[in-house]
């Protein structure tokens, strides 16, 4: 499965779509990235006059390529063999995130989550976000469920 | 190891995943671990494998979709610790 047929699979769109596009997908981690754009629509009103990327929606990006991206790749890989793949969805479990950087409108961030188990249809990882600059954004451990129909 | 060993030990870990509004009194053989003491599926599968990691064994897919309730639990063990 490549990287884009993984961003197609996405159960997201706009305006809650963050994901641009993935440099690496193996089993044991994704590297993708995300711009925020100028428009988006949480800048209006976080903070009135002064638009800063709220922490959930950094932790929103960091899940949807941390986690579902890497969901989908795993998951398909189990099923590759069988004609007609089942359709699951996803819900997160746990988060535990620490911040460190401010991301304004405009800014690129790159995601890299690293698997810590993928067991019984749970996915938890250790994932980080930079800016363009090279510079930690945030980090945390994330964990979900791929939940089949 | 006896079964109230076996039983001791996994009501310590089911005790950690409990939702807050549900007692440790709660917890008993026949209890269904999602349906009646409100495990959550993500808790599930941190309970297995803090029961793989305590009774040194290995749960697969299917010992999965066998466990249900406290008493299933005890059952997968006691034939895994044979």
């Amino acid at each position: 499965m490549n990287k884009e047929d993984i961003i197609a699979q996405l159960p997201y769109s706009k305006p809650f779509l963050f994901v641009d596009l993935l440099e690496k997908v193996s089993e044991n981690g994704v590297i993708g990235s995300y711009t925020f754009r100028n428009d988006e629509m949480f800048y209006s009103g976080h903070f009135k006059d002064f638009p800063i990327t709220p922490g959930v929606i950094l932790t929103e990006c960091m899940a949807q390529i941390g986690l579902v991206c890497l969901g989908i790749f795993l998951q398909n890989n189990l099923i590759s063999n069988t004609e007609n793949s089942p359709s699951f969805h996803f819900a997160l479990a746990s988060s535990e995130v620490e911040f460190f950087k401010p991301v304004y409108p405009k800014e690129k961030v790159l995601v890299t989550s690293e698997l810590v188990y993928f067991r019984f249809q749970k996915l938890k990882c250790n994932v980080k976000m930079e800016n363009s600059k090279g510079q930690l954004v945030c980090k945390g451990v994330l964990s979900g469920m791929i939940l089949k129909e | 190891m006896t079964e109230k060993e076996i039983y001791d030990k996994l009501e310590t870990i089911i005790n950690t995943y409990l939702p807050e509004d549900v007692s440790k009194n709660a917890i008993q053989a026949d209890s269904d671990l999602t349906k009646e003491l409100n495990i959550n599926s993500s808790h599930l599968v941190d309970i297995v494998l803090d029961v793989e990691d305590t009774f040194n064994i290995a749960l697969t897919n299917e010992d999965m979709e066998k466990l249900h309730t406290v008493k299933d639990a005890i059952f997968i063990i006691q034939s895994k610790l044979i």
